[in-house]
């Protein structure tokens, strides 16, 4: 038996969450929380290329707060195996050998649960390294499941154990903190945003967020193209201070997009009748969104050029105005999880590992939860914007 | 008759003073032994302005009357002031429109009939049709701007731009191509302040970038001591390079007037009276444009000031030959305005009100506001500033973080992003100026808008240039702190607060000058 954070299906609390959510934040991490400390079984490694993984940090990422506020899109219900234990920002010891790792091992985890992991013939999308566009999640020998995090059968982060393919696992280098490797999954995800953005020399980028996601796409797109002015939109100090650390050349507040956009690149600006929201004429060459709200999408269509290409990197929501795709012919790319082969021709993951042990990331961790604070570290994570911190763990091995 | 401006010594006796701040005005106590300079009275107005016009262009000096340069099949180019002078607007009729009126009267006598009028705006905003009509009146305004004969000036408008030549310091002078191919130049000036006219009105008010760089730009700013006094102001020395290159080429007929110190009248009458002269009448226009301004809602108080309207009277007028016209013109705004003190103050107190040259019918938005106290009224000295070297210098005004997007969009920008990394007028200078001068969406604007050039928040910030250089501190009383802070000045609430925080450079008991200014005043100071 294990201590684990169990997310259960109650479309009461679903709907609860999302009525109020957004105006009494404390029910999200309160009674509206579809959420729970449990003590369950164990998940078990019993085939050919699995391996049990005691999680000594598990970060929370945007994703499972969705869950949790209720603003992730049931079209994702189908990809998940309710209930299941959530965390796949991982890094963790192997409890066994797993194939050429042995026991022991730290590790950190690619989450996808790819035709690999399911023991099911390559999809197309596998068999080509592109793992995270895999079209077989929903089958195999596991229950269905995006990603470790969101499957019934694989346990997760934010639990005292969990199970994970050999296909799954990069070794974690010494010398790497605990507190950097548990980076490694989001940084992976940036590295795989900042080849989907296809930078070329020179070209200007607009990331609209300054969160996690925002913060590292921005860090990637610097480190891995030859990317000219890079704007970030950030709202509070510290994520300004490190949107520059990261390789920012400039920081916009959100109300100051599109003039810091227009002044940055010569644009005209344009104010439609009866309120409408106002947009450019020229702007930045790539506009990567890291929030995923309608307000910044919309904001990251408005701004870019004629041509230019706008990477989704945030869970997108809906109502946005997709007339500038349509008017000003833009390209819109999503980006999901990282691939096994990116253009680099190497895992995201290595490329994230290398990343995490040269970046400036110490302190980017800025806080540490036992399990059984869940409530306050979920809350820490709703703010954690305000409150300074990039990215909120929960520390397992105190738990 | 008019009395002369005086320095008051604070003392026991003396009542609280007026300080102008924005839009709104304060009664304040100023510590006993401040001197608080008074501007003259406004001069005795000239009785028929009619008859002074005709005066002046049938008996010019040193240039043949302006009947006898003006003939048929002639190219004739009237150039006039803009919209920044005088301030307040004045009532009308606009003495401009008068002049106007009387050079068109003598053309038409000539039988020339190609002529344009153009506002002298160089990289100001242009002026609205009411605006233009307001200046020249309607009968003017009625038979020239429908037929595209009355316009603003584009220095943008690279095809109706002409290169004139060097100055033997290498500054290029281009202006506007018709005045500039016209057979005689009529320039009608409003000499409001010393630093107007003479050579600056031609070879700046219908010059493009190219040419105005040359003197808008840190190094000269910083060098001219003061704008007030040509003979002492870089800026002046270059306008005056162009401004021999320009009358080379071009037919000049200089008409430069000037406007006594009759600024408020009404109900804000008070304000151009000495506070212990104050009649029972203006203790309740006091009272009652204070209450009611501190009540009324912003749109309203905006209103109110933004609708005031001067009935200046004209106390000269002369034309002719740029140069001995505008001697004259000095030595009348120098009667009107000159105020003899005796040397300089450990802190000098300015308030600046709600009105600056790039402002009308607009906002005053905080580098305006600093513009007004730094460039405008600290400069308005003769001899030495008001203030010693590294003394302190404290302002007045609400310095409210609004701006116009339509008259002043690359301002935003400037705030923003500019003065977020340097508030130094030369890094300011190479790093963004040439971005913001070419930005296609700022000169979009100028052209077609009613926007300022791109690069004029800079001209403002080199404005200021001499007051940072010379202030050691630099507070405003009442100001908002995020506005000032960005700007890199500091912010108090109360005068007393102000001085306590200069006190480490000046020491608690410094000597201190108050300009009560407006009415305007130069502070000749000895």
């Amino acid at each position: 038996m294990m201590l684990a954070l169990e997310m259960y299906r109650s479309p009461a609390k679903y709907l609860a969450a999302k009525a109020v959510g957004g105006r009494i934040p404390g029910m999200l991490t309160g009674p509206a929380a579809p959420l729970r400390l449990v003590t369950i079984n164990e998940p078990k490694a019993d085939r050919e290329g699995w391996a049990r993984i005691r999680p000594i940090l598990s970060g929370i990422c945007g994703s499972d707060l969705g869950m949790v506020t209720g603003s992730t899109k049931m079209y994702f219900s189908a990809v998940v195996s309710l209930p299941f234990v959530p965390g796949h920002e991982i890094v963790g010891e192997l409890l066994d050998d797993c194939e050429d790792l042995p026991k022991g091992t730290r590790v950190v985890m690619d989450s996808v649960l790819t035709c690999a992991t399911r023991g099911v013939e390559l999809c197309e999308g596998c068999a080509a390294g592109n793992t995270n566009r895999c079209d077989r999640i929903t089958v195999g020998h596991l229950k269905p499941g995006l990603q470790t995090g969101f499957c019934q059968d694989t346990g997760g982060g934010w639990g005292n154990l969990m199970v994970a393919h050999r296909s799954q696992l990069y070794a974690v280098p010494e010398g790497l903190s605990d507190e950097r490797a548990v980076l490694v999954e989001p940084l992976a995800g940036a590295v795989h945003a900042a080849f989907r953005a296809n930078v070329q020399p020179g070209q200007s980028v607009l990331i609209s967020g300054a969160g996690a996601v925002g913060l590292f796409a921005t860090l990637a797109i610097r480190e891995l193209t030859q990317a000219g002015r890079i704007t970030v939109v950030a709202k509070h100090p510290k994520q300004r201070e490190l949107a520059r650390a990261f390789g920012a050349s400039d920081v916009v507040a959100p109300d100051e997009v599109f003039r810091g956009v227009r002044r940055s690149t010569g644009a005209f600006r344009l104010k439609p009748d009866l309120g409408a929201k106002e947009f450019l004429l020229g702007g930045v060459d790539i506009a990567v969104d890291a929030v995923g709200s309608k307000d910044s999408i919309d904001t990251v269509l408005r701004v870019t050029k004629a041509g230019g290409r706008v990477v989704l990197s945030g869970m997108p929501s809906t109502g946005v105005d997709l007339s500038p795709v349509w008017f000003r012919e833009l390209d819109l790319a999503g980006t999901y999880a990282s691939a096994t082969s990116e253009p680099n021709g190497r895992p995201a993951f290595e490329t994230a590992l290398e990343l995490a042990g040269r970046a400036p990331l110490d302190g980017v961790v800025g806080a540490k939860y036992p399990l059984y604070r869940w409530r306050e570290a979920l809350d820490h994570a709703h703010s954690a914007g305000r409150l300074g911190t990039v990215k909120v763990a929960f520390d397992v091995r105190a738990s | 008759m008019s009395r002369p401006g005086f320095v008051l010594e604070v003392d026991d006796r003396t009542p609280p003073l007026i300080v102008h701040n924005g839009e709104g005005f304060l009664l304040e106590r100023f510590p006993l032994g401040t001197r608080v300079v008074y501007p003259p009275e406004a001069l005795p107005a000239v009785r028929d302005v009619e008859e002074a016009i005709q005066n002046a262009l049938l008996n010019p000096i040193e240039s043949e009357p302006l009947p006898e340069l003006l003939h048929a099949g002639m190219r004739l180019t009237i150039a006039f002031d803009d919209i920044s002078l005088p301030l307040p607007p004045m009532k009308k009729p606009d003495i401009r429109q008068r002049v106007i009126e009387a050079v068109l009267e003598l053309a038409a006598q000539a039988g020339v009939d190609d002529v344009e009028i153009i506002s002298a705006n160089a990289l100001h905003r242009r002026l609205t049709p009411n605006e233009l009509r307001d200046i020249v009146g309607e009968r003017v305004f009625r038979s020239f701007f429908p037929e595209g004969k009355l316009y603003n000036f584009d220095a943008e408008d690279s095809d109706n731009l002409t290169h004139l030549g060097v100055t033997k310091h290498g500054e290029d002078v281009e202006i506007s191509k018709r005045a500039a191919e016209s057979d005689l130049l009529v320039y009608v000036n409003v000499n409001l302040v010393a630093m107007d006219g003479g050579h600056k009105s031609t070879s700046i008010g219908l010059a493009s970038y190219k040419s105005l760089k040359h003197h808008h730009n840190s190094h000269t700013m910083i060098h001219s001591r003061s704008f007030m006094d040509h003979k002492a102001s870089k800026m002046h020395h270059s306008a005056w390079r162009m401004g021999e290159v320009l009358t080379e080429h071009v037919k000049v007929f200089q008409i430069e007037t000037t406007l006594n110190n009759d600024l408020f009248s009404g109900g804000l009458g008070f304000l151009q009276k000495r506070e212990w002269e104050w009649s029972l009448k203006d203790q309740a226009s006091m009272l009652a444009a204070k209450r009611g301004l501190a009540a009324a809602p912003n749109k309203l108080r905006h209103k109110i000031y933004t609708d005031v309207r001067s009935p200046y009277g004209l106390t000269g007028i002369n034309a002719g030959k740029i140069e001995p016209v505008h001697e004259k013109t000095i030595e009348m705004v120098h009667r009107q305005h000159m105020v003899e003190v005796q040397g300089q103050a450990d802190v000098g107190v300015i308030g600046v009100p709600y009105l600056s040259p790039y402002n009308v019918n607009s906002v005053m938005n905080p580098i305006l506001a600093a513009v007004m106290g730094m460039g405008y009224h600290f400069n308005a000295y003769r001899g030495n500033p008001i203030v010693r070297k590294d003394g302190a210098l404290i302002l007045y005004h609400p310095v409210p973080y609004e701006f116009s997007q339509l008259h002043h969009p690359s301002y935003v920008d400037f705030f923003e992003e500019v003065l977020s990394e340097s508030t130094d007028p030369a890094t300011i200078e190479a790093k963004f100026e040439k971005q913001y001068a070419e930005d296609p969406w700022y000169i979009h604007l100028y052209r077609t808008s009613y926007a300022y050039h791109g690069v004029h928040p800079f001209y403002m910030w080199y404005w200021i240039s001499h007051a940072l250089d010379h202030c050691g501190d630099i507070v405003w009383v009442g100001a908002n702190r995020k506005t000032v802070e960005r700007m890199g000045f500091r912010s108090a609430s109360t005068l007393q607060d102000a001085l306590e925080m200069v006190s480490h450079s000046v020491g608690r008991s410094p000597s201190i000058t108050y300009l009560h200014n407006p009415p305007h005043l130069i502070a000749d100071v000895r």
